[in-house]
């Protein structure tokens, strides 16, 4: 009774408090302006992405929305923008979307004030951009492309990465499966090539953490709707020697669903579906995360995937810096985004940081299906001398890069 | 028979005196667990609002004040019976608040909206709503009632709003999520606990800069474990308590040196403080646990677990007022 009419008395107060908020809000940021004088220009951020053509969902899921990404920096703008008010920055955010086919470097060419850039591409035009003479200034934070080779031997100075790699997804899968004891694992992997780089993943985790790849099986669904099929047909590929989980590696979203229920003997569906890993989705709630989700909902109307809280961190740890700095000089801003003390909390419980051998933010990975969240890795248990986070992708004994050296982990 | 009666009775007479009780919010059961202050045991838990935290007594321990975030709303409550006497109008989501020393007064951290929104509980009427950074969380009102703070964990900055104009003054930057914030006896240094910064900022109030930054470090306990939430100020001023959430500690630091004299074991994920009236005791929410510690505080001993609802968040003590008669308490006066 009492909940309900407190209920009743906060709807009927609602308009009263959205008046007074605005005049605050108005009265506030006059206030903040006279208070505190600019420091400088609005600091520019870019967000560039690749568009990419995506195959229809196969079970009326919701598609993968075509502002994935911008709408998260969209609200990292916004978050930033309300923080740096009060001591005299501001920030703006220019996004351009490139057609597939088109030319993604003219694309950043004709961008002006480009220090700060933040990529939704695949590897390839990441590199691409990375790589251009002119771009030698900038610095690109992607958050489209997990590829683990853009933290290995393809890593650049010029190129941070707030999206975990594969290796990181995958490592924090088998972290799981190893804290459950159920190390023998069944790999259906699909044709495409990340699902073959995600297999990879999986296989060079599961030797890390001592798990075994104990059969292997390739499924190509060739375009075709699995979903008649699948009671009989998940039975042939998921048959082999004995195993505690069979592990899908199906980046679009091919044939996964479907595996779920349909395996040949009673075991969970790990990876790219069933109990999948990400940085971010709809069931994450601890670490005031729910109030991140209210307002990407409320600004986006519907729910923040892994690539949307990637571009809200980019721009939030932009915007951190630029604090840290109490500066809005690109230079400026920039050494301290990239110093090696720079940290930036994202709703995950803990200090971020961007590693300094590779470029990548170390950060928890959820172990997640659609209802809840089951784990959060690093699992408890796998230490490590520096952060427990340094457990999940290439440590630096196992990177490639050299483009970091010099700096200090 | 007889006896059980008799001893019953005489449990009933003695309930009254003992000294104190600590009312701590249940967040996940919509409840507040009472604890008594003498035997160290629930003695009755009451529902409240939905996803009840921060909890503050009136000056006379009369009225209980808890947030109740997701009934949008703080309720007034009367402590002896558990019945709501009204709500206050609050603002979207009020997080935590702080009585100004007028008793009367109520600056409201709203989580949701940023801002902050000022009551008067008497009026129950809103008398500003300010603006301040994103996520404000921690509420402080300093001793002589001029300033008052809010902490906003996104935005990561203390904002100080002058209690005459309502206004936001100024804001100071500290480190990464700032969640709580308490003045000294004096009024001249803020205390500022950042939850994932590690660290607790100390603020000279009079220049409203960052004078000193506090570090801890706990053996076998990775650093970015060590996350400072709740802070409390030893009655004597020479002590400061910070709750370190999941590395389940209570940190004590020495308030003129600023190093940690000792950590404290406590139950998992330790969040919240309150100190009884006198100082002897701290009693401490581990939310993962489900549990209170309580702690000697000349000793610095934990000395009982009480296990009390799911998520204990929110915890504040009251003297017993000496005037409890049945009679006064049905009077419910508000305060």
């Amino acid at each position: 009774m009492a909940a309900s009419g407190a209920r009743r008395d906060a709807l009927s107060r609602r308009p009263l408090s959205a008046g007074l908020f605005g005049a605050a809000l108005l009265a506030c940021s006059g206030l903040a302006e006279a208070a505190t004088p600019a420091l400088g220009p609005p600091l520019a951020i870019h967000y560039l992405e690749r568009r990419v053509e995506r195959p229809a969902p196969l079970n009326n899921e919701d598609p993968i929305p075509d502002d994935e990404g911008a709408r998260g920096a969209e609200l990292g703008l916004k978050d930033s923008s309300a923080t740096g008010r009060f001591i005299g920055l501001g920030f703006s955010l220019a996004t351009k979307v490139v057609a597939p086919g088109d030319d993604i470097r003219a694309a950043f060419r004709e961008l002006a004030n480009r220090t700060f850039v933040v990529l939704n591409a695949p590897s390839a035009d990441v590199l691409a951009l990375a790589d251009l003479p002119e771009a030698q200034g900038s610095v690109f934070l992607n958050i489209g492309a997990p590829d683990t080779r853009l933290r290995d031997a393809d890593c650049r100075k010029n190129l941070l990465h707030v999206l975990p790699s594969r290796a990181m997804l995958t490592d924090a899968l088998v972290q799981f499966l190893a804290f459950k004891r159920w190390s023998r694992i069944l790999l259906v992997a699909g044709p495409a090539p990340g699902d073959a780089l995600y297999a990879e993943a999986l296989k060079r985790s599961a030797k890390k953490f001592g798990a075994r790849i104990v059969a292997e099986a390739a499924y190509d669904p060739k375009g075709g709707d699995v979903r008649d099929t699948a009671l009989r047909e998940f039975a042939i590929p998921t048959r082999g020697a004995e195993h505690d989980v069979v592990a899908v590696a199906d980046e679009a979203g091919e044939f996964g669903a479907s595996l779920n229920y349909n395996t040949a003997t009673p075991r969970p569906v790990v990876g790219t579906q069933g109990l999948s890993s990400a940085a971010w989705g709809r069931p994450v709630e601890a670490w005031a995360a729910v109030q991140l989700q209210g307002r990407f909902r409320k600004l986006a109307g519907r729910a923040m995937r892994p690539v949307d809280w990637a571009g809200w961190m980019a721009v939030h740890a932009i915007g951190e810096a630029a604090v840290k700095a109490r500066s809005s000089d690109p230079a400026a801003v920039r050494a301290t985004l990239t110093a090696a003390t720079f940290e930036v909390g994202g709703f995950k419980g803990r200090p971020l940081s961007f590693r300094a051998w590779d470029g990548q933010l170390r950060q928890p990975v959820f172990l997640l299906w659609p209802g809840a969240v089951t784990a959060t890795a690093p699992i408890e248990g796998f230490l490590h001398h520096r952060t427990e986070l340094d457990t999940l992708g290439l440590d630096e004994p196992e990177s490639a890069c050299r483009a970091f050296a010099g700096r200090s982990p | 028979m007889k006896t059980l009666a008799l001893g019953l009775a005489l449990l009933c007479l003695s309930a009254p005196a003992s000294a104190e009780e600590i009312f701590v919010s249940n967040e996940r059961d919509n409840t507040i667990s009472v604890i008594d202050g003498d035997s160290l045991e629930v003695l009755r838990t009451f529902p409240v609002g939905r996803r009840p935290r921060g909890v503050t007594f009136s000056k006379d321990g009369r009225a209980l004040y808890v947030c109740a975030s997701d009934s949008d709303a703080v309720q007034v409550i009367d402590p002896d019976t558990g019945q709501v006497r009204h709500d206050l109008p609050s603002g979207e989501d009020p997080e935590q608040f702080a009585l100004a020393p007028d008793g009367r007064t109520l600056f409201i951290a709203n989580e949701e909206n940023a801002t902050t929104t000022v009551v008067d509980a008497q009026t129950r009427k809103v008398l500003a709503q300010i603006d301040v950074g994103i996520e404000p969380e921690g509420v402080a009102v300093s001793p002589d009632g001029r300033m008052a703070v809010t902490t906003s964990e996104t935005t990561n900055m203390v904002h100080w709003i002058d209690t005459k104009t309502l206004e936001a003054v100024d804001a100071t930057p500290v480190g990464q999520r700032p969640r709580y914030a308490a003045f000294t006896a004096d009024g001249t240094r803020l205390w500022a606990s950042s939850e994932i910064g590690g660290t607790v900022s100390v603020i000279d109030v009079a220049s409203r800069t960052v004078i000193e930054t506090v570090d801890f470090a706990v053996k076998g306990i990775a650093a970015d474990r060590i996350q400072p939430v709740g802070v409390q100020l030893s009655k004597d001023g020479r002590h400061a308590f910070v709750a370190l959430g999941p590395s389940d500690r209570v940190a004590v630091v020495d308030t003129r040196t600023y190093k940690v004299e000792s950590y404290i074991l406590v139950g998992r994920r330790v969040w919240q403080l309150a100190l009884n009236a006198a100082g002897t005791r701290l009693y401490t929410t581990n939310g993962v646990s489900g549990d209170v510690t309580v702690i000697d505080t000349a000793t610095f001993k934990p000395i009982r677990t009480v296990k009390v609802g799911r998520f204990p968040w929110g915890a504040a003590a009251r003297p017993i007022p000496d005037a409890q008669a049945p009679d006064s308490r049905a009077a419910g006066a508000t305060p």
